[in-house]
């Protein structure tokens, strides 16, 4: 992607050695993970149920401290950023979220401008014009008077993104944002994330979709019980082997027919119960 | 109105400014009725200093009291109803859910029960106030032992938990205590604001006022932390400091009150509710419009206490859940519909 000019910069996300264990738990979570997730572009976390991808996400967002190792955002460790500085830099999207109280779309999105306006601050016309952009972005400025809780998942999920994008972040993270969406929601989504990141925001993608993030990211990470199994390129991450041991199931790789600018990607497909052992 | 930018700003004015004229016509309306009953020309006249004496006594140093204590506690009872609905996420919450006011029911029973209300008319209140504290320390403690953090779960639980041994402790002490002192200790468990003096008014003033104003700078934080706690923190709340601050400052807002005026119930569950369903869960607008509504509430609730029934005056708890219960329930039925 934008190797040339920005890979030298220093890098959104950088972790190392991180450990992490639940209290109680009997393993750790994370166990000796490094990642570093390059400025720019689509970086997508990746792992079976249980994997570590969710505890990762929470490390590297500083919601939860490692037991040991260290993480840095923008080179800076994540003990020394205000939360509502850090929040200025990196929207994100969580996993399922219940509101207590209805609210409607414009209200939600409007919720992203917290960071920049504080408990105090009125909002200026800048803040007003950044959350209708995000609206109009996600396609949801038509939704904006009605009440969240009527909206459809699809629509739900861009309203999120959309609180996210008024954040007006360099860093977008998305845990599991396709999770439960139609092929069309999910492969919109999936192209304002490549569009975003093509415009310059490190997107950081958690996600079980391994087809999508393989034709959208520029670099994947697999984590497996808390270890990074493979970290690189999609072509070199998904391979037969490696999938199979990881997720523990027969797969064959095709690459990706076309048309479309991801042509030849790899993409899994599993394979039914039958004759065929797994080495 | 004008549309464009100026707009979202000028729908927040007119809710607070119905409630500011409530709020006065409930005042006006709390002085002017009672025993006797004073023309509304009367009362402005006593309150610029230029009615006669008798007038003049029964406004400045009756009737205008009682009706401030009424709206000062009115509206804190509100509007930390209100921020207990955004903390613990919870839209039925009310100010008495974590135990602050089974606390001070002990504290003031005791001071009954063992004769200390003897000793001068502040012993009550002084000593609901330590009872009040003590349950906020208690529940507090419980909670934040449980985690790292405080988990306002655990919070609920240990408060509902903590309001029932109150309840067996209050109980015990009305069993073993003597007629005239139960007598005293009922009627404060209901709640009255016949106490009311020019004292109180300045000490909870001097209290609330400035209390009610930290909750107020808590507004926008409570609109994140009622997403959820994760994605408030993502969006840069330092969540736990809210929580802990949103709790504490809510909870001394609720023990003054209660230790002024006893627990009476429903303001601070049913006025902030009704508002969120009137003008939806904004917390910047709810908060003001709860304090407002809130004294509004309690001031006409006052009044009805006061003077529907002749001589006898009603416990003004009675007369809260009497209308505000019915109101509530209308208001349920008619967003369902």
């Amino acid at each position: 992607m934008s190797d040339g000019v920005v890979a030298s910069a220093t890098p959104a996300f950088e972790a190392r050695g991180v450990v992490f264990r639940y209290a109680g738990a009997r393993r750790p979570a994370l166990d000796g993970v490094d990642v570093v997730v390059p400025e720019g572009s689509l970086y997508a976390v990746l792992g079976p149920n249980g994997s570590g991808k969710s505890t990762l996400l929470r490390v590297l967002l500083g919601a939860l401290v490692p037991q040991a190792g260290e993480v840095r955002y923008a080179g800076r460790a994540l003990g020394d950023w205000r939360r509502r500085e850090l929040a200025a830099r990196v929207g994100v999207v969580p996993q399922g979220e219940e509101q207590a109280f209805p609210t409607t779309v414009r209200e939600l999105v409007a919720l992203g401008r917290y960071p920049h306006l504080g408990p105090l601050a009125r909002e200026r016309a800048s803040d007003r014009r950044a959350v209708e952009e995000a609206m109009l972005r996600c396609d949801v400025a038509e939704l904006a008077e009605r009440s969240v809780a009527s909206l459809s998942g699809g629509e739900r999920q861009r309203t999120r993104i959309a609180r996210a994008l008024a954040q007006e972040p360099r860093t977008l993270v998305l845990d599991e944002p396709t999770a439960s969406l139609d092929i069309r929601h999910e492969m919109e989504i999936l192209e304002l994330a490549s569009a975003l990141a093509a415009g310059g925001v490190t997107v950081v993608l958690v996600t079980h979709a391994v087809n999508l993030a393989a034709r959208y990211a520029a670099r994947l990470l697999l984590l497996d019980r808390g270890r990074p199994a493979a970290e690189g390129p999609p072509r070199q991450v998904i391979t037969r082997e490696r999938i199979e041991a990881v997720y523990g199931w027969p797969v064959a790789i095709a690459l990706h027919p076309g048309p479309g600018p991801d042509a030849g990607a790899p993409q899994v497909v599993a394979l039914a119960a039958g004759d065929h052992s797994m080495e | 109105m004008r549309a464009g930018p100026r707009g979202a700003r000028q729908r927040r004015v007119p809710p607070l400014g119905v409630l500011g004229l409530a709020l006065a016509i409930a005042l006006l309306a709390s002085i002017a009725l009672g025993a006797a009953r004073l023309a509304p020309g009367t009362v402005l006249r006593a309150l610029l200093g230029r009615a006669g004496p008798a007038d003049s006594a029964i406004v400045l140093q009756l009737r205008l009291p009682r009706a401030m204590v009424a709206a000062l506690v009115g509206g804190a009872l509100a509007t930390s109803g209100a921020v207990f609905q955004a903390l613990l996420r919870n839209p039925l919450a009310d100010p008495y859910i974590l135990g602050v006011s089974g606390g001070a029911a002990v504290g003031a029973v005791a001071a009954f029960a063992l004769g200390a209300s003897a000793l001068g008319a502040w012993t009550v209140p002084a000593a609901a106030f330590v009872g009040a504290i003590a349950a906020v320390a208690v529940v507090f403690r419980i909670a934040a032992g449980v985690g790292r953090a405080l988990d306002t779960r655990v919070l609920l639980l240990a408060g509902v938990v903590a309001g029932a041994f109150f309840n067996a402790v209050i109980l015990l002490l009305l069993t073993l205590t003597g007629a005239g002192a139960f007598r005293s200790a009922l009627f404060w468990l209901m709640g009255s604001l016949s106490a009311a003096s020019w004292n109180q008014v300045l000490v909870l003033a001097a209290y609330l006022l400035p209390a009610v104003a930290l909750l107020f700078l808590l507004a926008r934080p409570l609109d994140l932390l009622a997403l959820g706690e994760e994605p408030a923190l993502y969006l840069g709340v330092p969540v736990e400091r809210v929580k802990l601050a949103a709790y504490v400052v809510a909870s001394l807002v609720v023990a003054a009150s209660v230790a002024t005026c006893g627990a009476i119930g429903f303001v601070g569950l049913v006025v902030p509710h009704a508002l969120r369903l009137l003008w939806g869960s904004g917390h910047r607008l709810l908060l003001p419009a709860s304090f407002l509504a809130g004294g509004a509430f309690l001031l006409l609730a006052d009044t009805a206490a006061r003077t529907v029934a002749g001589a006898q005056e009603l416990p003004v708890g009675v007369v809260t859940a009497l209308v505000g219960v019915p109101v509530f329930a209308l208001l349920l039925t008619r967003r369902r519909a």
